[in-house]
């Protein structure tokens, strides 16, 4: 759906999505390192169970709801990648805890 | 890693740090106030200078010169004393002027004597059938990319709607070497008569060279069509193809990316929390808050600058911001009002970039079947509810957006109404023929963005807070 530019020159940081090692760029977002990383990244809504992707990238949609280093629903649009961060794509309901 | 607020008191703290954020902060903590800026992003900039720090498009015609003016923003602010938070959100404002704001898990609690609400825009709702499918965003959430990854659209990719951001974003994503299948414009016909009156104005703007230079160049590499009546997009779990109707005639094309954009809207979530008294503004289609020449709304000691007080772009938002700030230095620290530009100077300039504005909004006023759905499209994405259903709601009794609550949750999802409010206000006041300003809009309260249990719980308490909740 997206590839980088090739003027892209920042470092790489690499993230494990569902255990498995991705690599983003610093200063990406949560977001858009999972859509350039050409993961199926879909989470599935917590009412329908229906997939869904970021829409607005911009923090007021929440269709990017991640669990990131263990902490559910937050915004991946909004988390700067960070050097072995742990995302998990959400399907259906948070549990409780988490 | 982000940080706590260094006091508990400012004179000012502004909310936001995009165009109108940046340039009321620099000016406050320029006159010697104590100004704290808050702000929800990674770095400074918004929207519209997102990433203006970091971007990795080093390529300075690509992004246009528009977009780097925001980089002499961030020096006078980085100039100025002021304080500045990033990854910053303020779930509370209060009429006291207490601010609630969370960083990095943790909530802090800072009072200020002015809060200047710098909360910009978000993109109008835009409620077609299929709308919520994988691989449909905002040409938003596309030119985000673009800035601040270098990410740019790579298979068949469509663009649909109207308004200046679709055609910047399309020259940019061109620049970039990415890829964009078709443009479906949706701008009404009628509409291009209906802004006539206003064309001079326009025409003697800055926005006429450089938006028909920006049409031109796109226009030369990629197919447009203009009169869309009609649009849809459909897949199974992913978006796989966009429907449309020109003239008459309906055309299926495959598609794995659609972007959408019919304009910006004020983000009115944190001001109307606030106790702001907001108005429906007709032209504009939207709530905008009630100011007076000072930016200053109907609760003592807040300002609204920006695209916030209604849509004027990022020029506009700079002066807005600017004036905000000088009204709060002359009620603060009168003599230090001496340096700053004069409030005469600041509101011509305002005129000069609000000019062409008119002709842009009767121009780009989204048609009513692209605001007002029906049938089984979404209106509230959270909640997974349908313009029927809203309408089945309104048929058994519900009278407006509060009610409707009750009736099917709408608005009480995680977005807190920021993606239907708008679509359930119109859809209703249609379906009980009433205006929206009677109809009203989601009552909206603290906290303004979710934040865990566990982080209001560790919230310092005294010992009369916990008498008041705890028995015996």
């Amino acid at each position: 759906m997206f590839r980088r530019s090739e003027q892209d020159r920042r470092p790489q940081v690499q993230i494990f999505v569902d255990g498995v090692a991705v690599a983003a760029r610093q200063g990406d977002t949560v977001s858009a390192a999972l859509l350039a990383s050409g993961r199926d990244a879909r989470r599935s809504t917590a009412v329908s169970g229906a997939p869904r992707l970021p829409y607005c990238m911009m923090g007021v949609c929440f269709d990017c709801l991640v669990t990131i280093d263990g902490v559910g629903n937050r915004q991946g649009c909004l988390v700067p990648v960070a050097e072995g961060m742990q995302v998990e794509i959400q399907k259906g309901r948070r549990e409780i805890g988490r | 890693m982000s940080v706590a607020p260094k006091r508990e008191d400012y004179d000012v703290v502004v909310i936001g740090a995009g165009p109108a954020g940046l340039a009321a902060t620099a000016t406050s903590a320029e006159a010697g106030l104590t100004t704290l800026l808050l702000d929800e992003n990674i770095g400074p900039g918004g929207q519209v200078f997102r990433a203006i720090s970091s971007t990795p498009v080093t390529d300075r015609n690509q992004l246009g010169a528009d977009y780097w003016v925001g980089a002499d923003l961030v020096q006078a602010l980085r100039a100025s004393n002021a304080e500045v938070i990033h990854r910053a959100t303020v779930w509370s404002l209060d009429r006291n002027l207490d601010i609630a704001v969370s960083t990095g898990g943790a909530s802090a609690f800072v009072k200020a004597k002015r809060v200047i609400l710098a909360t910009g825009a978000l993109e109008r709702p835009f409620p077609i059938p299929g709308w919520t499918l994988p691989g449909v965003m905002t040409a938003g959430a596309a030119q985000t990319m673009l800035k601040s990854s270098g990410l740019v659209p790579d298979g068949r990719t469509v663009i649909a709607g109207q308004g200046p951001l679709l055609w910047l974003l399309a020259a940019q994503i061109l620049r970039l070497g990415g890829r964009i299948d078709r443009i479906l414009d949706t701008t009404e016909r009628r509409n291009y008569f209906a802004a006539l009156p206003h064309a001079f104005a326009f025409l003697t703007s800055p926005y006429f060279t450089k938006g028909l230079v920006m049409m031109r160049e796109v226009k030369a590499k990629v197919q447009v069509v203009s009169g869309v009546t009609e649009l849809s997009a459909s897949g199974e779990g992913q978006l796989a193809s966009v429907s449309y109707v020109a003239g008459g005639k309906r055309e299926t094309i495959p598609a794995d990316l659609l972007l959408l954009h019919q304009g910006v809207v004020p983000n009115v979530n944190l001001a109307m929390a606030a106790g702001i008294e907001h108005r429906w503004d007709d032209l504009q289609l939207c709530w905008s808050p009630v100011l007076d020449a000072g930016g200053n709304s109907s609760v003592a000691g807040i300002a609204v600058a920006g695209d916030g007080a209604g849509i004027g772009g990022a020029n506009a938002a700079v002066v807005r911001g600017r004036i905000a700030a000088r009204a709060a230095v002359e009620a603060l620290a009168p003599a230090a009002a001496a340096k700053l530009a004069t409030m005469a100077a600041l509101r011509s300039d305002l005129a000069k970039a609000e000019r062409g504005r008119p002709f842009l909004d009767t121009l780009f006023r989204p048609a009513s079947q692209f605001r007002i759905p029906s049938d089984d499209t979404i209106v509230c994405r959270c909640e997974e509810v349908t313009a029927k259903d809203v309408l089945d709601s309104v048929a058994i009794g519900a009278t407006g957006p509060n009610q409707l609550k009750a009736y099917r949750r709408t608005g009480m999802g995680p977005c807190q109404g920021r993606l239907c409010g708008l679509t359930v206000t119109e859809l209703m006041a249609q379906a009980r023929g009433k205006t929206p300003q009677e109809i009203g809009y989601y009552r909206l309260r603290a906290p303004v963005k979710p934040i865990t249990l566990a982080e209001l719980a560790a919230v310092p308490k005294t010992e009369d807070d916990v008498k008041a909740v705890v028995r015996g």
